[in-house]
């Protein structure tokens, strides 16, 4: 899918693009004119309460629903314009964590993750050497066969990975990937989008309800030669491209890198960080 | 409680997604990408599945026929067109109703459970994100395997309600074998059979249709399943009872 000419927006060195969005669903307005960018290569990690619309910003991406008002532009493309049909060409382009993995639970491990390729019809023998790469990325090629209902939370989460990453999209879109999680289960998740950030320096939208889960991915990069995720030391001299959105009321309050975060002086901010208030 | 203006907006909503979705898959069948073996294997579940209750349903439909006739005919001495009646009832009526009637109980709740729970674990919402439109691959195979099966199960049921309603004559009644099925087929024109088999085109038609909107427009978790199953076959059922008024009206106009 080429980048349609004549767009006023920069869409080439930014995947998505939110101008002025605004959604209500039943009279509750949750997205108020919120605009943002996500760069290239970029990772954004969006916060806010329960029923912020953090969620709905990546279905919003995707156009699995439609904004009321305003344009979002992903990979050069206005979602808002374009038909269901022609949204499947796109969404091809991009893969989605969902925040209860959304497995489906009558196929195995191996048609899960291969659902792209099943349905492009590739070749078997390609789908299976894929699935089992993907499937070591996350670490869990021994449920090449299990069915979802075999698996645990965590494990369910990992698959949801693999099949995301399985035909590298250009875009990665999180729905609170450590949700319901024990931290030792998160951190295991957080650290493989951090592989999947530093080693395919892929383009990311994050949702978390866990403060520490954006701290981590701003403050650690993946090591290769490790294959376990490093603190940055000293002061951030490696530039992790990952930057927070914070929403409120439906509008973004903050949408800045981990650095301006921990300068900022809004209250509600400072209370959402469990910062000590500015005297 | 919702005011009337608003409960008759969501009607007239609901009628248009329901209108949508059925004629988007009667389009799909004609556009690719086709999952023919996605409608194989939904032809068996919902076609060889339900075989053991429509040969039930049929079998024990054409016996109580048969005795419910006999006790009508004997008064007149007219207990020798049994066969004649019994052929003509289940045909034209009570093989295509009742055969979709048990039908719609099982296959249309259970599509309504299926895609229902897939609605509520975000799996519809996985698979439009993966790129793969559902009505394609959901809701087309099931309209497709239901509307062709259902065909061939109303034709079973005929067969098996007539040899009900022969053991009945035969067994309890004592009429000669030859007399009961010659009866039984002479009465049969073209167009009682025409209007016998085409009945469950629409009927399966209606099943699938209102199993796959009604999963496919579930909202509220676990609960909400269970109410889009009930409300799948209540609205399957009335329709196929109202759809076939019609169709016989149209149908007895045109041959009369």
């Amino acid at each position: 899918m080429d980048i349609p000419e004549n767009l006023l927006t920069d869409t080439v060195h930014k995947a998505i693009i939110f101008e002025d969005v605004a959604i209500s669903f039943e009279g509750n307005q949750v997205l108020n004119g919120i605009s943002f960018e996500l760069k290239r290569g970029e990772t954004k990690i969006l916060l806010g309460i329960a029923g912020a619309g953090k969620s709905t910003i990546l279905k919003l991406c995707l156009g699995l629903i439609r904004p009321d008002r305003g344009h979002i532009y992903v990979l050069g493309h206005d979602v808002t314009a374009m038909t269901e049909e022609q949204l499947f060409d796109l969404r091809s382009k991009i893969g989605i964590v969902f925040q209860e993995s959304a497995l489906f639970d009558s196929l195995t491990v191996r048609d899960n993750v291969a659902f792209r390729l099943l349905e492009e019809k590739l070749p078997e023998q390609e789908i299976d050497q894929r699935v089992r790469e993907a499937l070591r990325f996350v670490e869990l090629e021994r449920t090449f066969n299990m069915f979802p209902s075999e698996l645990s939370g965590g494990m369910r989460r990992r698959v949801g990975i693999a099949r995301a990453i399985i035909t590298q999209p250009e875009i990665l879109l999180y729905d609170s990937p450590t949700g319901g999680l024990d931290p030792i289960t998160s951190t295991t998740i957080i650290e493989l989008i951090m592989k999947q950030r530093d080693v395919n320096k892929s383009t990311s939208l994050l949702v978390s309800h866990r403060l520490q889960d954006g701290f981590m991915l701003a403050t650690h990069y993946y090591d290769a030669q490790t294959n376990h995720m490093q603190a940055i030391e000293g002061h951030i001299a490696r530039d992790l491209h990952t930057t927070f959105l914070i929403l409120k009321d439906g509008k973004v309050i903050f949408d800045a890198t981990v650095a301006e975060l921990g300068k900022v002086t809004d209250p509600y901010i400072r209370e959402f960080l469990y910062l000590e208030p500015v005297s | 409680m919702a005011s009337p203006t608003l409960a008759l907006k969501r009607n007239m909503a609901a009628a248009q997604d329901y209108y949508i979705l059925a004629a988007k898959s009667v389009v799909n069948v004609f556009r690719r990408p086709r999952y023919i073996a996605d409608a194989i294997q939904q032809a068996d579940l919902i076609g060889v599945g339900s075989l053991p209750i429509v040969v039930l349903t049929g079998m024990f439909t054409g016996m109580v026929l048969s005795l419910q006739s006999a006790n009508t005919l004997s008064r007149f001495g007219q207990l020798p067109v049994i066969g004649q009646l019994v052929s003509l009832s289940m045909i034209r009526e009570l093989g295509p109703v009742l055969t979709s009637l048990m039908v719609a109980g099982r296959n249309a709740s259970g599509m309504a459970s299926e895609l229902g729970s897939m609605k509520v674990t975000e799996q519809i919402d996985a698979m439009r994100a993966l790129g793969t439109d559902p009505s394609k691959k959901l809701v087309t195979p099931r309209v497709m395997a239901t509307t062709f099966m259902l065909f061939f199960l109303t034709i079973i049921s005929d067969l098996v309600g007539l040899i009900g309603g022969y053991l009945i004559a035969f067994m309890v009644l004592g009429m000669d074998s030859l007399q009961y099925w010659n009866s039984a087929y002479q009465a049969l024109s073209f167009d009682d059979v025409f209007m016998g088999l085409i009945k469950p085109v629409f009927f399966g038609f209606i099943i699938s249709t209102v199993g796959c909107y009604y999963g496919l427009s579930t909202t509220g978790g676990t609960q909400g399943v269970g109410r889009s199953t009930t409300q799948a076959v209540v609205a399957a059922s009335i329709l196929i009872l109202v759809v076939n008024v019609f169709i016989t009206k149209i149908l007895l106009g045109s041959i009369r």
